[in-house]
């Protein structure tokens, strides 16, 4: 500590429960743990409601309200199992399924604004669905609505506290249970400690490894390396969700890269390669101008013709709404066609270039149907979850996990809350986190904007969505040396927002996660979903393993242990 | 010689003791100001602050800054091959650089905890 600067005092924050992440997991669980009597604290490292990934969902959330056609959710739960491949925690899987109707009517009632026909919500078809049961709202708007009207109902509690710009640095433990977290706030740099009879990590995925991704920039990983060094496993770190129609060309200002979706929900599309040819039948599903390919399939097949050197110019594949009417798309689509004009694209007349994009992760932190972890005092909800959707994510599921699992845990940690007493003292267990965050930095620093921007090149480059032995062996070199620069002590003096700081924390985090994705990807040695090995292609009925991944010393342990299955839905 | 833009970038943590910096970036038809000033970070200057979430989708509407005396969202605005100035919003507390304080005050942190 250098003279002149004094050491700042933390500053003190008190609450039953602590909710780190405000996507539509954290805002559900946050309202359902202050509903049932509870002071709660919502807080994030963006600000409240805005950043993370439920802002950018476009369009599709999976359930069957049988308000289009008749449905139950065991046909959405077989269709989830069957698109999981086999990995399934179907505990997980069935709890999406069963209380997603409810959980959709409670933000109907709420006033969201679900898009409606003739009278009853609209359902659309997604590709792996046996029938139509996706709701949204228009247009291309059910990201932004879920987000606003979960926060409208957060300023309506009085029990519940919001803060934005606070990034967690580690959770507090305290004999065994985590009873809080260690933050520092972004704005003024001040070390922050709160303390929680219930902590619920809702931080989301980790899809900012990667160079193109259709989340936010603070969708790094950072809930899963918090609970890994809090002690609890994480599973199936291998499995990343490549969305396989992100847009890539040409460059478009203000349109999120995944709009591609809705279109092709309504319109269908054609998938075309460089000779204007439909190629997914290749891969083994005829579209013929439908929307059918699952996320998995769709992205091999886009991958598999650019390698084989019928790509679109910019290496992904065309995309093509020409022989839809103008006034078809204009109806579907409304102002987002004036917005597509804005950009000079004209879908009656050009194609567009789309490829695969780094879009969800099915990995996360082991959890219960209550949405504990293996550490007491510590939930998960939402993406953060690693389980429910196997080896690849149905489209539709995340949203409805989101709502379903951020529920779930805001209820079990009302509950431990409501039986808790006090927090136990904390005696110096926020020392090493507040002694990081004080840190002076190291002199001559590399520039941390730059690291991330390597990190995601090896990331995308070499652990994206087809995998050998030697890129990933090339991705862990990066991630060593990346790590070796990074060092122990934080860059950036701390000051007002000082993001050379952020990143050296969002690095710590990132290469962590970047790691056990890596590791786990190597272990496999199969293919299956969204982990494809091109020296494994098959994929083999010994590898319906999950593997899980915990702390051990000062290293980590990846253990094997069979694909459990639930009883069969009714 | 390839196209570039001239950002001429208000920076400084109070405004009364501002400066105005320049830099020069490639430019590339169909990139956003925010673009730009991402590309200064990596390339330039790491500890240029600006507030961001969702990068181009104009969703989180966090990067809201002013352009040539106008507001705008940084991640709408197109990157031009000509001198543009960025400043702060100047009608909202200043933190640093770019960013201002744009949460409603049940949503800050500070203000509540600090008393």
């Amino acid at each position: 500590m250098t003279a002149g600067k004094a050491i700042a005092e933390p500053i003190a924050a008190e609450t039953d429960v602590l909710v780190i992440g405000s996507g539509a997991a954290g805002m559900y669980a946050a309202i359902e743990a202050a509903r049932a009597g509870c002071q709660v604290f919502l807080i994030d490292r963006s600000l409240i409601g805005r950043g993370g990934a439920t802002v950018m969902a476009q369009m599709t959330v999976a359930v069957a309200l049988g308000e289009e056609v008749p449905d139950h959710w065991s046909h959405h739960y077989q269709d989830t199992l069957t698109a999981g491949r086999g990995l399934c925690n179907e505990p997980l899987s069935r709890l999406l399924c069963e209380e997603g109707p409810e959980c959709i009517r409670q933000m109907d009632q709420w006033g969201i604004g679900w898009a409606r026909k003739d009278g009853h919500i609209a359902q659309a078809f997604a590709p792996g669905h046996d029938r139509p049961r996706c709701v949204y709202v228009d247009f291309l708007n059910t990201g932004p609505a879920v987000s606003k009207t979960l926060r409208t109902v957060t300023h309506k509690i009085k029990s519940l506290r919001r803060a934005g710009d606070l990034c967690v640095v580690d959770l507090l433990k305290v004999g065994g249970e985590v009873v809080g977290a260690v933050a520092w706030h972004a704005e003024t740099g001040a070390p922050v400690v709160i303390s929680a009879k219930c902590t619920i990590v809702a931080t989301g995925g980790l899809t900012r490894l990667y160079r193109r991704n259709s989340a936010s920039a603070n969708m790094g990983g950072d809930g899963y390396a918090l609970c890994l060094r809090a002690g609890a496993p994480l599973i199936d770190m291998e499995f990343v969700q490549f969305f396989p129609i992100g847009h890539l060309a040409p460059r478009l200002i203000g349109m999120d890269p995944i709009m591609w979706d809705p279109f092709r929900y309504k319109l269908g599309g054609r998938l075309l390669n460089k000779d204007m040819q439909e190629f997914t039948d290749r891969y083994g599903v005829p579209e013929e101008g439908r929307y059918v390919i699952t996320r998995d399939l769709g992205t091999y097949a886009i991958l598999k013709e650019v390698e084989a050197g019928r790509g679109s110019p910019h290496g992904g594949a065309y995309l093509s709404f020409q022989h839809v009417p103008e006034a078809t798309l204009r109806e579907a689509f409304g102002p987002v066609i004036d917005r597509l004009a804005a950009n000079g694209i004209d879908l009656t007349k050009m194609p567009v270039e789309v490829a695969p994009i780094a879009h969800y992760h099915m990995g996360g932190v082991a959890a219960d149907v209550k949405m504990q972890t293996e550490v007491p005092g510590l939930l998960v909800a939402g993406e953060a979850v690693g389980g429910a959707n196997g080896a690849n994510r149905l489209s539709g599921n995340a949203i409805t996990e989101a709502l379903v699992f951020g529920r779930q845990a805001g209820r079990t940690a009302a509950a431990r809350a409501q039986a808790t007493k006090s927090t136990p003292a904390q005696g110096n267990a926020a020392q090493a986190a507040l002694d990081l965050i004080r840190d002076e930095p190291p002199k001559d620093v590399p520039n941390p904007a730059e690291m991330l921007v390597r990190l995601q090149a090896a990331m995308s480059d070499d652990v994206g969505p087809l995998r050998t032995r030697a890129k990933l062996d090339r991705a862990l070199g990066v991630i060593g040396e990346l790590s070796a620069m990074l060092g122990d002590r934080p860059f950036g003096n701390g000051g007002a927002f000082d993001l050379q700081r952020l990143d050296w924390f969002d690095l710590r985090n990132m290469l962590t996660v970047a790691r056990m994705v890596a590791e786990a990807a190597r272990l496999r040695t199969e293919s299956r979903g969204a982990h494809q090995r091109e020296d494994f292609p098959e994929m083999l009925p010994q590898w319906q393993v999950n593997h899980t991944i915990r702390v051990s010393g000062g290293g980590f342990d990846i253990m094997k242990a069979p694909a459990a299955p639930a009883e069969a839905a009714q | 010689m390839s196209e570039t833009a001239i950002l001429k970038i208000w920076r400084g943590q109070n405004r009364d003791a501002g400066h105005w910096e320049t830099h020069t970036v490639p430019f590339e038809r169909g990139q956003s100001v925010l673009d730009g000033l991402r590309w200064i970070r990596v390339n330039k200057d790491p500890s240029l602050a600006i507030r961001f979430s969702c990068i181009n989708a104009n969703a989180c509407k966090e990067c809201m800054m002013e352009l040539d005396g106008e507001t705008v969202y940084a991640c709408t605005a197109r990157l031009e091959p000509r001198e543009m100035q960025i400043a702060p919003l100047h009608n909202k507390i200043l933190v640093r650089d770019l960013v201002t304080e744009i949460a409603p005050p049940a949503e800050r942190f500070a203000a509540k905890e600090k008393q």
